[in-house]
């Protein structure tokens, strides 16, 4: 059977493909970083960029904005998730939130930071919304409240972004860790419902999610999309930096910036380390707490506190999208006016050449990406499962491994190896660097639900004489279509959130509505911003919606006659 | 995908071995091909040009320059949108390191000053070739030798002239009654109206620009500026007015000086929303055509400084492993036609000064120009003033560097 | 009840069968004999292997556990066989319709591809489901039919994969006291009547005893109590 030869190779395959380019590309960013990069002249291995960087001036205060911002946003998305799951626990409210945060989770970090940055600007809407009847600012105040000097800005943005991620990653594992049981045990024993949920099922869950939550620890540590937009630039956060080093007209200053790469990666294990450290210390005075016994109060200020903030972030979030809308279609509007003056749909009808090609790229992009990591995935779980095979938890590790080194650490490497490769500034590399990022997500999502399918189907149909691979079209991939769909579609929305790989393995020749909306954060007419953000944020919003709609589709007919039949 | 089955670090050491022996210069040689054979080469070829992308208007005017050639020469332009010049020099480099000596990714730069320096000394620019464009003998040399000398660097024919920018501010005449005719007087006028004013951080060319504009203004013999720097005591010297100027400066501007404007669209909607009260730009007719784009008030009017502002030439120049050098080379003789520069003077459009000498033109070509509205807010020539040279752009690096060594810290 | 004369060479025969995980022995060694046309009841409390025995005879054995000994269908040792060719057709306590097949699609599924032509597989699986007493069903969706229903359905498919040997997962476990006795009549009939070696796992007594064919105790060791191999001769009269 060739199939199940191939079959074999698969996972191999799938490592290869989304490590090889992650570990060549740290390695073609240490040896610069070392001093050694031949074309410039780097021919020996040396300390001497290491010096120069630790000389660059506002350095000390980068390295602040970016442990600052990345910590203090992480454990508030953090403990929002905890605490608003630990006081709306089984609620209706969680179904209702969870559904507003699945499109959340969806829409671009570079689309969430525009509309924020429109929203809380000194001119933005909530200002104009009171003002100047009841602030008397005829004028926006002279306040930073974007690109603020604390990085505060950014922490927001970063937290509206992650609580959607980390508040469904919490909610899967969940179920893995029998809560209800706990929380049943937990209340019967006295205790009040928030206080239940962080004795008895947060230590079991806290184990689940440590993964996603060392990634939003990573990424909110690195980001570079975000950070353009919401983050003070003078100085900017250091993945931000690093990349202005990179891009910088004295060409010496490579080898610096390939250090300040490779200082992101150290900061961002030794913050991972540091979080590790604080998980040890959290756990010893998490146990003397819980053999306290103290039982909790009735925890309805907590619930109160924590449904207000995290509806608050989400009713921002929304805000802000509204906005950009809004501004797509603005033809003048100007502080401290609440609604444009003059609507048009000139900026739709002028960009319309320029926007259809931008997000035909996005699109196929996209796609491409999702398909392939998807036909990666299902192979390697297909392949799993045939073997009896289970994802160890150093795999796991493995398979957050794009996740966890920070994008600007090794895609300078990655750049110089594709160029080698003679594939750089094609689609194929463009691609490939997106897989990098989809095929974890893609296997995240899919994992789960294909292991949950029932196994004696498959031994059903197998007895039944279906060969395996008949089981796997004809059975298993039908009923696992939502799944799969579901999973495509998350795969398409990392694919358009990707900014930094974009600009690497694109070279420029490739624009994707992310690259085209930061592009023009700095330019400023809201107008383009709002076309190009709207819609970026609008095509994963669309693949979702495409993920949900077409199962209903295909099986339509079935579903009508079952109607129609149970009408009879 | 990885089709070649070597171990992944052999790889990574066969491409740094490889590009190690590319160090030797790329090869330059001069363009002397007939301008017909040029032009039917350049016949259904797609060039990628790297231009800064952040305004709009701009974006638009390149946008029109790609139906114009597509339609009469049959070349396919795409605009790649750079947020910072630099980063096609980046990229030129990032190829050459890895040794790709043709078929780069870039066909096309605007371009100058700092980063046409820097490729120029790198060798990383085809050419020289100028001579063989048409419209390249209808620039106004004489007048303007800016097309010539590009922050003191001669341009020996590496690079073409596109535009001719001048600094001058734009304010809203609404909120603003009286403008500073100097630097010294903008200090005053900042004290007056704290939090009113601003300038993009460098090293966003509008931010240095204006870093030079003081330099220049305030230093005791602005000629060392037109000399590469000599050592550091004499840029501690020539600087330090500077430096005192700004740190007087910084506590009256907006945000305190504490925090700057990515770029000067960026500054023109801070304008616009009411933030500050003026704005740098590098475009005579800007506020006229940012008025005509609904970005501005109607009230939005233009000043410059009484002793002149800087002003420069912009140009586009070719890699030195530009794949579609034919359809480059068409494109920017198209960039220096009449119809070309007449369409991107127009405030309509960009507002951008032609490089070209009317006397020159065609009587026919001469009209175009002839016609262009100038704009409620655009300064007639004779107000727009005298117009200052570059320092050298070793000058800027050391500026640059110092500034971000002082106040971005 | 069997009418065939029966030789060595005929049924489905289990020898010296063993499941392991590991170094631990799960189950085993069991020898037994099951005629064409008989049932031949395995029991023993939850756990105990009796499922995996049943896999190991299907060859969908977890890949964590491992089998010995040979498993012999009319006289064949399909041990080493992938499961698709043994022939071995297997009901689970869920019926396992495919729910994004109709009633027809999921017997269609099960129909080998040797019955040839859009009529003639459509006859086949009509004629199927006319026997049931189903045949309205054909085109309906799995989930609305009721348990009873679905069960019949799931035994259908499994008929007309023209199984060799039937293998019976506690099918009756989920169907309620009434209902159970007419499925566990019309199973037995169906397999009786096509001659199918049968051999059915269950811990409810009932099920054994309306089986009629010989019984086998397996317990929470996997052993069988007084480890003989069981044969035709232990059945009661």
């Amino acid at each position: 059977m060739p199939r199940r030869g191939l079959l074999a190779y698969l996972p191999a395959l799938t490592l290869a493909l989304f490590l090889a380019p992650v570990a060549t590309g740290l390695v073609g960013t240490w040896l610069p970083a070392f001093g050694y990069f031949p074309t410039l002249g780097g021919d020996s291995l040396t300390l001497k960029s290491w010096f120069v960087l630790f000389a660059q001036p506002g350095l000390g205060e980068s390295l602040r904005l970016t442990i600052l911002s990345g910590f203090l946003a992480t454990l508030i998305a953090f403990l929002l998730t905890i605490l608003l799951l630990a006081a709306c626990h089984g609620g209706r409210l969680i179904l209702v939130l969870r559904g507003l945060m699945a499109p959340l989770i969806a829409v671009p970090h570079a689309a969430v930071a525009l509309g924020l940055a429109f929203l809380i600007a000194p001119s933005g809407w909530l200002v104009r919304l009171v003002s100047p009847w009841a602030t008397g600012w005829q004028l926006p105040p002279d306040v930073a409240t974007v690109q603020d000097p604390n990085a505060l800005a950014l922490t927001f943005g970063l937290v509206v972004k992650e609580l959607p991620f980390l508040l469904l990653m919490t909610l899967a594992a969940l179920e893995h860790v029998r809560a209800e049981e706990r929380l049943a045990v937990a209340r019967s024993l006295g205790y009040g419902p928030v206080t239940a949920w962080l004795k008895a099922v947060l230590p079991a869950v806290y184990r689940q999610i440590r993964l996603p939550l060392y990634a939003v620890l990573a990424y909110a540590l690195s980001v570079v999309d975000m950070a353009l937009i919401l983050a003070p630039l003078t100085p900017p956060p250091l993945a931000v930096q690093v990349l202005r080093w990179f891009n910088d007209p004295d060409l010496s200053m490579r080898f610096v910036a390939a250090a300040g790469a490779s200082l992101q990666l150290l900061i961002v294990a030794g913050s991972i380390a540091l979080w590790r450290l604080g998980e040890i210390v959290v756990e010893r005075l998490g146990r003397a707490w819980i053999a306290g016994g103290r039982r909790g109060g009735n925890g309805r200020i907590t619930r109160l506190l924590t449904i207000c903030l995290v509806q608050g972030i989400v009713a921002l979030a929304a805000a802000g999208l509204l906005g950009l809308a809004l501004w797509s279609v603005t033809r003048r509007w100007r502080y401290p006016d609440v609604l444009p003056s003059a609507f048009s749909l000139e900026t739709w009808a002028r960009q319309a050449p320029e926007v259809a090609a931008i997000a035909g790229t996005t699109l196929a992009t996209g796609l491409a990406a999702a398909a392939i990591a998807l036909v990666l995935v299902l192979g390697c779980l297909e392949n799993e499962q045939r073997r009896g095979l289970s994802l160890t938890n150093r795999a796991l590790w493995l398979l957050y491994t794009p996740l966890l080194v920070p994008q600007v650490a090794f895609l300078f490497g990655t750049q110089v190896l594709a160029i080698q490769v003679g594939i750089d500034a094609t689609w194929l590399a463009l691609v490939w660097s997106h897989l990098l990022f989809v095929l974890p997500y893609v296997f995240l999502t899919l994992g789960d639900s294909y292991r949950a399918l029932d196994e004696r189907y498959a031994r059903t149909a197998l007895c039944l004489g279906a060969r395996p691979n008949r089981v796997f079209w004809q059975v298993k991939l039908p009923m696992l279509l939502r799944p799969v769909l579901f999973a495509l579609a998350v795969g398409f929305a990392v694919s358009v959130t990707q900014y930094l790989p974009t600009l690497f393995a694109g070279g420029g020749r490739f624009v994707t509505l992310t690259t085209e909306a930061v592009g023009l954060a700095a330019g400023g007419d809201r107008r383009v911003i709002g076309v190009y953000a709207f819609l970026q944020a609008l095509l994963p919003l669309l693949g979702f919606a495409g993920a949900l709609a077409l199962p209903q589709l295909l099986l339509g007919p079935r579903a009508q006659r079952r109607n129609l039949q149970a009408a009879a | 995908m990885i089709r070649r089955r070597l171990p992944v670090f052999s790889m990574l050491l066969a491409a740094l071995a490889t590009a190690s022996g590319l160090c030797a210069a790329a090869a330059q040689a001069a363009e002397t091909r007939p301008w017909a054979e040029i032009l039917k080469a350049a016949e259904g070829q797609t060039v990628y040009w790297n231009a800064w992308g952040g305004d709009e208007r701009i974006n638009a005017y390149i946008a029109w320059v790609r139906d114009q050639v597509k339609q009469n020469f049959s070349i396919d332009l795409q605009h790649v949108k750079l947020t910072d010049t630099a980063d096609a020099v980046s990229r030129v480099l990032a190829e050459r390191a890895a040794g790709k000596k043709e078929d780069g990714a870039i066909d096309l730069i605007w371009i100058n000053g700092e980063n046409f320096a820097a490729m120029k000394d790198k060798q990383l620019l085809y050419g020289p070739f100028t001579k063989v464009l048409p419209n390249f003998d209808l620039v106004d040399f004489d007048n303007k030798p800016s097309t010539l000398v590009d922050f003191t660097v001669p341009t020996e024919g590496y690079e073409a002239p596109w535009g001719m920018a001048k600094l001058n501010f734009i304010y809203d005449s609404a909120r603003v009654e009286k403008t500073p005719g100097s630097i010294p007087e903008l200090l005053d006028w900042a004290k007056t109206y704290p939090g009113r004013f601003t300038y993009p951080a460098p090293p966003d060319f509008l931010g240095s620009t204006f870093l030079k504009q003081v330099l220049i203004e305030l230093a005791p013999d602005p000629a060392f500026l037109q000399a590469p720097v000599e050592n550091d005591s004499q840029v501690e010297q020539v600087a330090r007015p500077l430096w005192q100027y700004l740190d007087a400066l910084h506590p009256h501007l907006w945000r305190g000086g504490k925090g700057f404007p990515a770029s000067g669209p960026a500054q023109r909607q801070l304008l616009d929303d009411g933030e500050v009260d003026i704005t740098l730009s590098f475009y005579p007719s800007e506020a006229s055509s940012a008025i005509a784009n609904d970005l501005l008030p109607e009230t939005a009017r233009t000043f410059v400084l009484d002793k002149g502002t800087i002003g420069n030439t912009h140009f586009v120049a070719i890699p030195f492993n530009a794949k579609a050098v034919e359809g480059a080379l068409v494109v920017t003789n198209f960039l220096m036609s009449p119809k070309a520069q007449a369409v991107k003077q127009s405030p309509e459009a960009w507002g951008d000064d032609t490089v070209l000498a009317l006397s020159k033109l065609s009587d026919g070509d001469r009209q175009l120009f002839a016609t262009l509205p100038r704009g409620d807010a655009t300064l007639s020539p004779e107000e727009l003033g005298p117009t200052l040279l570059e320092p050298h752009p070793s000058w800027m690096t050391r500026i640059e560097a110092e500034w971000q060594q002082r106040y971005a810290r | 009840m069997s009418v065939v004369n029966l030789s060595q060479e005929h049924g489905l025969i289990l020898s010296q069968v063993e499941i392991r995980h590991a170094a631990r022995r799960l189950l085993g060694p069991v020898s037994l004999e099951v005629p064409p046309g008989e049932v031949v009841t395995v029991m023993g409390p939850s756990g105990c292997g009796k499922s995996s025995l049943l896999a190991l005879i299907c060859g969908t054995l977890a890949p964590a556990l491992s089998g010995s000994g040979r498993v012999l269908l009319h006289g064949e040792d399909i041990s080493a066989r992938p499961p698709e060719t043994r022939r071995v057709g297997i009901l689970f306590q869920d019926d396992l319709l495919f729910p994004h097949l109709s009633v027809a699609g999921n017997l269609a599924f099960g129909l080998p591809p040797a019955v040839h032509g859009r009529q003639e597989r459509r006859e086949r699986i009509e004629a199927a489901l006319a026997e049931a007493d189903m045949l309205s069903f054909y085109d309906r969706d799995p989930a609305t039919l009721s348990g009873g229903q679905r069960a019949r359905v799931a035994l259908l498919r499994t008929l007309l994969s023209e199984p060799r040997a039937l293998l019976l997962d506690e099918p009756f476990a989920k169907l309620d006291v009434a209902l159970r006795a007419r499925f566990r009549a019309f199973v037995f009939d169906h397999a009786r009547a096509q001659g199918l070696p049968t051999l059915l796992v269950t811990h409810d007594p009932q099920d054994a005893a309306d089986a009629g064919g010989p019984r086998l105790q397996i317990d929470a060791e996997g052993h069988i109590p007084g480890g003989r191999p069981a044969g035709r001769g232990h059945r009661p009269a």
